[in-house]
C-alpha cells in the first residue's frame, strides 16, 4: 500500500527559501556557506565538502599544502575565509581534472615524472604549479623557484621536470593542427 | 582447505582455495620462540613470529597483491608487490595492490602476526622481501604451471609463464585466471619451488611509478585526516610545553559556548602511562563537531601551565660543560671501541690534528602532522593510524583497550612522511583515551605547533676528534669522544642501547687506521627523543667527514686523495648485523662521484666543491657537490650522488629515496634546529623551523647507481648522512669559513 503524500508536506517542498549564507561555486557546483563566516575555506572544503585533496599542513601560510585557486588564481585555503568567498569560483585539486575524468596536463606530468613520494603535499603543488602555467605558459627555472611550496620529501626535481614536461606538452598540443 | 609446504623447520608456505576460487598463497616464519596461550600479547612483543604477505588471483585474472609494510613515501606499495608479481610472472598492469594491516592468528596455541615483517623507514623492507616475499610468489607460479601441465598432458618442464599465462609449446597460453580453480586444488611440493634465476628478471630492475599516482594527483588518495567516521569528533590538543609540567588554571566557559564545541578534556596520564617509558606531557583536549569548531575553541579557552622539574637552566648540560667534559680526563660513560695505543702514539706522531664538531637537536617536521582516527565499539576497536610500525600501533590499542586482539582492527593509510616520528604512537594514545572518554569515534588532529613543540627529537651531539699523522702525513691515530643525550634514555630497553643509539664501534675510520678510540658521554636533557632517518649515522658522518677534510687543510692534502688512502686497498671489515662492510665498493662510489662532478677540473669562477661518503645498513653512498657564495646566498649548482645498494628492486623508487634524503640531508644542515628554553622547546611553527625551499635546493640530484647482483638492501636512509657534510666541505670549498657547527645558514651568516 503506498502512502499517500500529504498535501502540506509537498507545499513545504516548493515554499523552502533560498538559504541564506554564503553562495560560491566549487569545482564548478554551487554550494551555500551557512555556518562561521570566518571558517577558513580550508576547513569548509574538507569538513563540510569533504573535498580532502586540499590538505593542513601549517598555520601560518608556509607549507602551501592547502593551496587551491579562487578564480583562477593561487590562494592558499587556510588563510581565505568564507567571508570573502562570496560569489567567487573555487577550484580544488578535485577539479583539475575534465569532466569526462581525462586528467589536467599537469596531472599527466606528475605521473609520468614519478613525483609523488609521500603524496601528501602535492595537490597543492598542482594547484600551485596551474597558477604558474596560467601566469606564464612557459615558465624558466627561476620562475619555478619562486613557487613558494615546500615538500618534505625532496620530490622538487621531480615537480621541476614535470612542470616543464607539462609546459612542453602544451606548447606541442597547440603545434598539432 | 589448507596445506602447508615446509620451507624449514620454522618456515612454511601456506596454501589454501579462496571462498571465489582464488589461489591464495603465503609464507610463514615461526620464530624459534613458541608462544603460550594466554600470555597477553604486549608481553611477547612483534619478535614471536613473522607470517608473510599474500597474493590472491581471482579467476577473471585480478591479481591482488598485499602490500605489508607501511608507505610513508619510501615507495614500499609499489616495490614490495613487485617482488612477488616478479616470481609470480604476473602482468604488472593488472596487478592491484592492497594494504595490509597487522594482523594475529593463533596456531598450535601460539599467537603470531600474520604478515610478519612490518616496517618501514629504516631500511628493512626490501631486504626483509627479499627473504620471504619472493617464495610467495614462485609458489604461486608453480602451482599454476602444475595446473597447466594437468590441463593440457604436456609435462610442466615443457611449459613456462609469461605475463600472468603460462605458455604452451605450441604458442598457446592458458591465462591464471583460467588455471586457479585447479591450483589452488593441487598438492604443494614437497621442497619450496627454485626462484627465478636473476637474467630472466623482467620487474626487478626496471623502472616503476608509484601504485598511487594517479590517485595521489587527482586528490582521491586518502590519508587517515581523509576518513570520515559517522558520529566521529574532532579533536585538537593543547600539550603542557613542559613535558613534566600540570595544568596550572584553565577557563573553558567561553570556547564552550562556540558553536559545535562538545567536550573539553584534561589528559593528565600518570608517569609511566599509558606508554610505559614513552613521555607523554599532560595536555587539554578540544572536542568538536568539525575541525574549525575546535581549533576557534582552542584559540578561545584560557589556560595555563605550571613548569616540571626540568624547567630552568638545570635541566640541559651546556655547551660549555659539555666541551670541558670532552677535555678533561673523565672516564666515558662507554667505552665504544679501542684498539692499538693512540695515547702512546700521540707522544711521537709527527703531527696532531684536533676540531670540535657541535650539532643540534632536530625535529621531523613530517608533511603530515601526527594525527589518528579512532572507533572504540563494544566489541571492535577500529583505528586508522599513520604509522611506520602497525604492530606497536596495535599494541598500543591492545594495552589502552584491553580488547581481544581479533577485534581490533588497525588501518595503515599512505602516510606524510614518517622519518622515525611514526615509530611512536603518543598521538594514538590520546585518541583512544579521548574516544573511550567520550564514547564517539575521535579524529585527532595534532596542530603544526604541538608536532613541532612536541616531538621525539634527534639527540644534539658534540664530538671532540683527534687524529695523528706520521711524517708522510698518513693517519695513523684516531680519537673520536662524543657527547649527547641517548635517543633511548628513559626507556624499556637493554642497557647497551643506550650507546648503541649513538654510537656504532664499527663506523668508519675503525679498522683503517692503527690507532682507534672512541668514546661515549652520556648527557642529560628534558627534550624526549627518539629514531630519526638514518639516526646516529648522520651525526657522526657529519664529524667524521668534516674532520677529514680539517685533516687534508692542515697537512695540505686533497681531500680525495686523502679519504682514498684512509680507505686503502680492498677489504672486508667487520659490520654487524649487515655483513662485511666491503671498502672496494666504497672507494668506487666515492670515485664515481669525484669524477661526475669533475674534481680534479680547477674551477675559476669561485664555486667550491665538497665530498664525502658514508656506508650503513650493507649499502655505500658518496655525495659531492658544487657551490657558490655570493653575500649571504648559498647556491648549490650541482649535487652529486653515487650509490651501491646492491640489486635495485625500482630504479626509479631508488632514484628518489637517493634525491629526497639528499635534499633531507641538505635542508636539514641548511636552517634546522630545535633550541630549548627553560626547558621547552623555543620553535613553534614553520618560521622558526625553516625547511628548504624550491631555489634553495640543487636543481637536479645527479644520482649514480652502482651496477650489482648482491642482495638488496634499504635506500631510504643511506643518502642522508653524507649529503650535509659534502654541502659543508663545498662551503668551505668556495670560502675561508671553516664549518664546525650546524646548521649552516646561521654559520654562514655570523662568520660572512
Amino acid at each position: 500500500m503506498q502512502a499517500r503524500p500529504d498535501p502540506a508536506d509537498s507545499a513545504d517542498l516548493v515554499k523552502v527559501p533560498p538559504r541564506k549564507g554564503i553562495a560560491l561555486s566549487v569545482n564548478g557546483q554551487s554550494f551555500v556557506h551557512v555556518g562561521d563566516p570566518g571558517m577558513p575555506l580550508l576547513w569548509y572544503l574538507r569538513d563540510t565538502l569533504r573535498l580532502s585533496g586540499a590538505r593542513y599542513g601549517c598555520d601560518s601560510g608556509l607549507c602551501g599544502a592547502c593551496t587551491v585557486l579562487v578564480n583562477g588564481v593561487r590562494t592558499l585555503a587556510c588563510e581565505r575565509s568564507m567571508d570573502t568567498l562570496a560569489g567567487q569560483s573555487v577550484t580544488t585539486v578535485e577539479g583539475l581534472a575534465a569532466e569526462d575524468g581525462s586528467l589536467h596536463p599537469l596531472q599527466q606530468a606528475w605521473i609520468d615524472e614519478d613525483a609523488i613520494l609521500c603524496g601528501y603535499c602535492q595537490p597543492g603543488w598542482l594547484m600551485a604549479a596551474a597558477d604558474l602555467l596560467r601566469r606564464k605558459p612557459q615558465p624558466t627555472d627561476a620562475d619555478i623557484d619562486a613557487l613558494p611550496n615546500l615538500c618534505r620529501c625532496g620530490s622538487q626535481p621531480r615537480i621541476r621536470r614535470a612542470i616543464l614536461r607539462a609546459a612542453s606538452m602544451r606548447r606541442q598540443n597547440r603545434h598539432t593542427p | 582447505m589448507s596445506m602447508h609446504v615446509p620451507l624449514s623447520r620454522r618456515r612454511f608456505l601456506k596454501v589454501l582455495a579462496g571462498a571465489t576460487g582464488a589461489l591464495v598463497v603465503g609464507v610463514r616464519t615461526l620464530h624459534a620462540q613458541e608462544v603460550v596461550d594466554g600470555v597477553p600479547l604486549l608481553l611477547l612483543g612483534d619478535d614471536v613470529t613473522a607470517l608473510g604477505p599474500y597474493l590472491r588471483i581471482e579467476p577473471d585474472g585480478r591479481t591482488i597483491i598485499g602490500a605489508r609494510d607501511p608507505d610513508c613515501g619510501e615507495g614500499t606499495r609499489t616495490s614490495l608487490p613487485r617482488i612477488i608479481a616478479e616470481e609470480l610472472d604476473a602482468d604488472w598492469r593488472h596487478v592491484q595492490v592492497l594494504q595490509l594491516g597487522p594482523d594475529l592468528f593463533r596456531r598450535k596455541g601460539a599467537t603470531l602476526w600474520r604478515y610478519g615483517h612490518q616496517r618501514s623507514g629504516d631500511g628493512t623492507s626490501v631486504p626483509s622481501a627479499w627473504q620471504d616475499l619472493r617464495q610467495a610468489g614462485a609458489l604461486a607460479r608453480w602451482l599454476l604451471i602444475e595446473a597447466a601441465a594437468r590441463a593440457s598432458g604436456i609435462p610442466a618442464s615443457r611449459l613456462s609463464a609469461h605475463d600472468g599465462a603460462v605458455l604452451l609449446p605450441d604458442g598457446r597460453r592458458l591465462s591464471y585466471g583460467s588455471l586457479v580453480r585447479a591450483a589452488s586444488r593441487l598438492t604443494p611440493p614437497r621442497t619450496p619451488p627454485p626462484l627465478k634465476s636473476p637474467e630472466r628478471y623482467r620487474l626487478i630492475g626496471q623502472p616503476a611509478g608509484d601504485v598511487d599516482a594517479r590517485a595521489m594527483v587527482t586528490g582521491t588518495a586518502r590519508f587517515a585526516l581523509d576518513t570520515y567516521m559517522a558520529e566521529a569528533l574532532t579533536a585538537v590538543v593543547v600539550h603542557c610545553p613542559w613535558t613534566d609540567g600540570r595544568l596550572d588554571s584553565i577557563d573553558t566557559r567561553a570556547a564552550l559556548r562556540i558553536a559545535g564545541v562538545r567536550r573539553i578534556l584534561q589528559l593528565q596520564p600518570e608517569p609511566g602511562q599509558p606508554l610505559g617509558s614513552t613521555p607523554i606531557a599532560h595536555a587539554v583536549a578540544i572536542l568538536a563537531d568539525d575541525t574549525w569548531s575546535a581549533l576557534r575553541a582552542r584559540n578561545t579557552v584560557k589556560l595555563s601551565w605550571k613548569p616540571g622539574a626540568s624547567a630552568g637552566p638545570s635541566g640541559e648540560t651546556t655547551e660549555k660543560e659539555t666541551l670541558a667534559l670532552l677535555h678533561s680526563q673523565s672516564v666515558p660513560t662507554h667505552t665504544v671501541r679501542q684498539y692499538g695505543d693512540f695515547d702512546a702514539t700521540a707522544r711521537h706522531a709527527a703531527h696532531r690534528v684536533e676540531a670540535t664538531f657541535v650539532q643540534p637537536y632536530v625535529a621531523h617536521a613530517t608533511a603530515e602532522p601526527m594525527n589518528c582516527v579512532v572507533r572504540i565499539e563494544a566489541d571492535r576497536v577500529e583505528a586508522v593510524v599513520p604509522t611506520q610500525s602497525p604492530q606497536e600501533a596495535f599494541d598500543v590499542v591492545q594495552r589502552l583497550t584491553g580488547m581481544d586482539p581479533s577485534r581490533i582492527h588497525i588501518r595503515v593509510p599512505r602516510t606524510g612522511g614518517g622519518f622515525g616520528r611514526r615509530f611512536e604512537h603518543d598521538y594514538l594514545a590520546e585518541a583512544v583515551m579521548l574516544a573511550k572518554a567520550v564514547g564517539k569515534p575521535v579524529k585527532l588532529l595534532w596542530t603544526r605547533d604541538q608536532d613541532l613543540g612536541h616531538d621525539f627529537y634527534r639527540p644534539a651531539a658534540i664530538h671532540r676528534m683527534q687524529a695523528l699523522l706520521d711524517r708522510r702525513r698518513r693517519i695513523i691515530g684516531w680519537n673520536v669522544r662524543k657527547a649527547s643525550a641517548s635517543a633511548l634514555a628513559g626507556r624499556e630497553v637493554p642497557a647497551d642501547s643506550l650507546w648503541q643509539s649513538e654510537c656504532d664501534p664499527n663506523a668508519l675510520p675503525a679498522g683503517l687506521v692503527p690507532h682507534y678510540s672512541a668514546a661515549w658521554f652520556e648527557l642529560d636533557s628534558p627534550l624526549p627523543r627518539g629514531p630519526s632517518r638514518g639516526g646516529h649515522h648522520v651525526v657522526d658522518a657529519f664529524a667524521t667527514q668534516m674532520f677529514i677534510d680539517e685533516i687534508a687543510r692542515q697537512m695540505h692534502r686533497d681531500r680525495l686523495q686523502l679519504r682514498m688512502e684512509l680507505l686503502g686497498a680492498p677489504q672486508l671489515l667487520p659490520d654487524a648485523n649487515n655483513g662485511p662492510l666491503d671498502t672496494a665498493r666504497l672507494a668506487n662510489v666515492l670515485q664515481q662521484a669525484a669524477d661526475r662532478i669533475g674534481w680534479t677540473l680547477r674551477r675559476n669562477n669561485g664555486h667550491g666543491l665538497g665530498i664525502a661518503f658514508h656506508a650503513m645498513l650493507g649499502a655505500y653512498c658518496a655525495h659531492a657537490f658544487e657551490v657558490s657564495v655570493h653575500g649571504n646566498a648559498l647556491r648549490i649548482h650541482r649535487a652529486v650522488c653515487a650509490v651501491d645498494v646492491g640489486r635495485v628492486v625500482n630504479p626509479l623508487g631508488l632514484h628518489a629515496q637517493v634525491t629526497g634524503a639528499t635534499l633531507d640531508g641538505i635542508s636539514t644542515a641548511l636552517g634546522q634546529a630545535i633550541h630549548l628554553e627553560n626547558g621547552r622547546v623555543a620553535e613553534t611553527s614553520l618560521s622558526d623551523y625553516p625547511l628548504a625551499r624550491m631555489a634553495q635546493l640543487p636543481r637536479e640530484v645527479e644520482v649514480i647507481v652502482v651496477s650489482s647482483t648482491e642482495a638488496p638492501t634499504g635506500a631510504s636512509t643511506l643518502a642522508m648522512p653524507s649529503a650535509a657534510p659534502a654541502l659543508a666541505s663545498a662551503v668551505e670549498a668556495a670560502t675561508t669559513i671553516h664549518v664546525r657547527r650546524l646548521p649552516l645558514m646561521p654559520e654562514l651568516l655570523r662568520k660572512i
